[in-house]
C-alpha cells in the first residue's frame, strides 16, 4: 500500500524574475517538507527577498510555479494567504498604536471576533514577554521588542507556513538569541518555517535544511552537515610571518584557498586532514620553508562552504 | 466589508494619535476665515455681510487640507512594511483605501463642526431649514468623499509621503479661483471662464444657497455630478494603481 501523499509545505519550480534587463532569479527550485525549518542562505542581492515575496504571494514571478501546501500562489492566492504569514526585514507595525492594538487589529483582519482577537492578543503578548509593554506605543519599543511583536503579529492567524525574511538583521546579540529561541519554538509546534539569512551561524543553528543562493540560483542544498562535506572534511589554516609571505602564498595556492584573513595573515585551504595531504600542501605552498610560521587543522565550517560556492565574502556574525 | 471597518478604525485611531496634522488642517482654515472676514472682507462687495458669503469656501478649503493628510497617510502606508502584512492577510487594496477615505470623512466632519462653531461665533447666521442643512451637509460629504478618493490615488502615485503632501497645496489652491472668497464676476474674463467651470464653484454655490435658504438652481446638480465623476474616476484609478504598485 502506498502512503497518502502529503504535498510539500513549499514547492517552487523554475522561478524566475527580472527587472528590466536584470535577472534577479534565474530558475529557483525548492521543496520544503511540512513542519521543518528551511533556511535560504546567501549574500546581499542574491535574490532571497525576491524568492520570499514570490512564495508569499506578494510578488508575481516572471516564470515558473510555486505552491504552498499544494496550492498555487497565483491561481489560489487567497487560499495560500490563509495558510501563511510573512515577516519582512522591516517591522510591519503601526508605530502610533500600542502593541496590544496592533495585535487586536491583526486578529480582526484574520477573521477573529472582537473578543477572540482580544484573547489572542493577550495570549501572544504573554508568550512573547510583551505584557508589560502591551499598552505602550510601538514607537517607544526597542528593536528587539519590535521584532518580537512583529513575530507575534505574524502568528495571530495561526499560519501553517511562516516566512521570515532576515529575522535577525540589525538586532543586537541578545535579541538575536531571543529570536532564535522563538523560531525554534515555532518549529517545535509543527509550523513550517522558511527563513532567509546572510548569517551562516543562524542557518546552521535553526534550519534542518539549507539552500545556498547566489546570483539568483540555488548553488547548493542539503543539511548543514551535507553542505560542509561538500567542501572537504577539514581545513588547514596557515599563518604567515609577514604580508609578503601571505601574498606570495595566496598567489601560489590560488583557487585552493577557501578562507582569507588578511588582517591575521592567515589562509585556509581545504584538506582531507590526513598527515600526508597536509605535508603535501605545506610543501607546495612553502618549498623553501620560509613562509609558513604556524598551521592548524580545523573541521570545515559553513563559512568555507559559502566561500567555496559563492563568489562573495560571507557576512560574519 | 468587515476588513474595511477594521481599517477605518485603524485610520481613525492613527489620526487621533497624530493630532498635529489634524490641528494644522483645522487651524489654517479658521485663521484664513478670520483673515478674510476681518482684513479683506470689508473691501469685498458680496451684497451682504461677508461672513455670510465666505463660510462655504472655508469649509471647502478645510476639506482640501484634510485630503492632503489622506494622501500622506496612504503614501506612508505604501512605504511601510505594513502593506505587505495586510496583503499577506488577504486584505484587499480597496478595503485599505476605503479605511483611509472613511477616516478622512470623519476627520473632515470634525473639522467642519469646528469651522461652523467659529463661524457662528464671529457672526455667521445661516437661514437654512432642516432639509437645507441636510442637503448642504450632503453636498459637503459628497465633495469630501470624492476628494479623499482622489487623495488616495495621489498617495499611491507619490514617491514619498512628503511628495503626497504637496498635493495639499494644489487642492488648497482650487477654492481661490472660484466663487469661494470673491464673486466670480469681479475676476478678469480669462480667469472667470475657469472659475465658473471648475468643480469647486458649484459645490460652494450650492452650499451657500442652501445655508442661506436661497434657490439653488442648477448648481446643486452640477456639484453632485462633479463629485460623482471625480469619485468614480478616483476609485477606478486607485484600484488600478494599487494593483500596479503591488504586483
Amino acid at each position: 500500500m502506498t502512503p497518502p501523499l502529503t504535498p510539500p509545505a513549499i514547492e517552487a519550480r523554475g522561478l524566475t524574475k527580472s527587472y528590466g534587463d536584470v535577472a534577479v532569479l534565474r530558475g529557483i527550485d525548492l521543496s520544503v517538507a511540512p513542519g521543518t525549518v528551511f533556511a535560504l542562505l546567501g549574500p546581499n542581492g542574491a535574490g532571497k527577498t525576491t524568492t520570499v515575496r514570490i512564495l508569499a504571494t506578494l510578488l508575481t514571478a516572471g516564470g515558473g510555479t510555486a505552491r504552498i501546501a499544494g496550492k498555487d500562489v497565483t491561481a489560489e492566492r487567497s487560499a495560500v494567504r490563509r495558510a501563511i504569514s510573512v515577516t519582512g526585514q522591516y517591522a510591519a507595525l503601526d508605530e502610533e498604536l500600542t502593541g496590544a492594538e496592533n495585535l487586536r487589529m491583526m486578529g480582526r483582519l484574520a477573521g477573529l471576533s472582537r473578543a477572540a482577537a482580544r484573547t489572542r492578543a493577550d495570549e501572544l503578548l504573554g508568550r512573547f514577554r510583551l505584557t508589560d509593554a502591551a499598552s505602550r506605543r510601538v514607537g517607544t519599543y526597542s528593536g528587539g521588542m519590535r521584532r518580537r511583536l512583529d513575530l507575534a503579529a505574524s502568528l495571530v492567524g495561526e499560519p501553517s507556513v511562516i516566512f521570515l525574511d532576515e529575522p535577525t538583521t540589525g538586532l543586537d546579540p541578545r535579541s538575536r538569541q531571543e529570536v532564535w529561541e522563538l523560531v525554534a519554538g515555532l518549529a517545535d509546534a509543527g509550523v513550517t518555517v522558511f527563513l532567509t539569512t546572510q548569517y551562516l551561524e543562524e542557518a546552521d543553528r535553526l534550519a534542518g535544511r539549507i539552500a545556498l543562493i547566489d546570483g539568483g540560483l540555488i548553488v547548493a542544498e542539503g543539511t548543514a552537515a551535507e553542505l560542509k562535506r561538500r567542501v572537504s572534511g577539514e581545513r588547514l589554516d596557515l599563518a604567515f610571518a609577514g604580508r609578503g609571505a601571505y601574498e606570495e602564498a595566496d598567489r601560489l595556492l590560488g583557487d585552493l584557498v577557501v578562507r582569507r584573513e588578511p588582517d591575521e595573515l592567515r589562509l585556509g585551504v581545504a584538506t582531507s586532514g590526513r598527515a600526508e595531504h597536509v605535508r603535501e600542501l605545506l610543501d607546495a605552498v612553502d618549498p623553501d620553508r620560509r613562509l609558513v610560521e604556524r598551521f592548524a587543522v580545523h573541521e570545515a565550517s559553513l563559512d568555507d562552504v559559502f566561500m567555496t560556492l559563492t563568489a562573495k565574502e560571507p557576512a560574519h556574525v | 466589508m468587515s476588513n474595511a471597518l477594521t481599517m477605518t478604525g485603524r485610520s481613525v485611531r492613527l489620526s487621533a494619535r497624530t493630532p498635529d496634522a489634524l490641528i494644522t488642517a483645522l487651524v489654517m482654515p479658521v485663521m484664513l476665515m478670520c483673515v478674510f472676514v476681518y482684513f479683506f472682507g470689508g473691501a469685498i462687495e458680496t451684497g451682504g455681510e461677508y461672513v455670510q458669503y465666505v463660510v462655504p469656501g472655508v469649509l471647502i478649503l478645510c476639506a482640501g487640507f484634510g485630503a492632503g493628510n489622506t494622501a500622506m497617510a496612504v503614501a506612508s502606508d505604501m512605504h511601510n512594511g505594513i502593506i505587505d502584512r495586510f496583503r499577506s492577510m488577504d486584505v484587499g487594496g480597496r478595503a485599505i483605501l476605503a479605511g483611509h477615505v472613511a477616516a478622512s470623512l470623519a476627520r473632515n466632519l470634525a473639522a467642519t463642526a469646528v469651522v461652523f462653531g467659529v463661524a457662528m461665533a464671529i457672526g455667521f447666521r445661516p437661514q437654512a431649514s432642516a432639509a437645507g442643512w441636510l442637503a448642504a451637509i450632503g453636498v459637503l460629504v459628497c465633495y469630501i468623499i470624492a476628494l479623499s478618493w482622489l487623495a488616495a490615488a495621489v498617495g499611491l502615485v507619490a514617491k514619498s509621503p512628503e511628495a503626497a503632501g504637496g498635493f495639499t497645496f494644489f487642492i488648497a489652491f482650487l477654492p481661490y479661483p472660484s466663487s469661494g472668497f470673491v464673486p466670480v464676476d469681479t475676476m478678469p474674463s480669462w480667469l472667470r471662464g475657469f472659475a465658473e467651470h471648475q468643480p469647486v464653484t458649484p459645490v460652494i454655490e450650492s452650499m451657500r444657497k442652501l445655508l442661506l435658504d436661497q434657490p439653488v438652481g442648477g448648481s446643486g446638480w452640477q456639484a453632485v455630478a462633479w463629485c460623482a465623476g471625480i469619485a468614480v474616476v478616483a476609485v477606478a484609478a486607485s484600484g488600478a494603481l494599487f494593483r500596479r504598485r503591488t504586483s
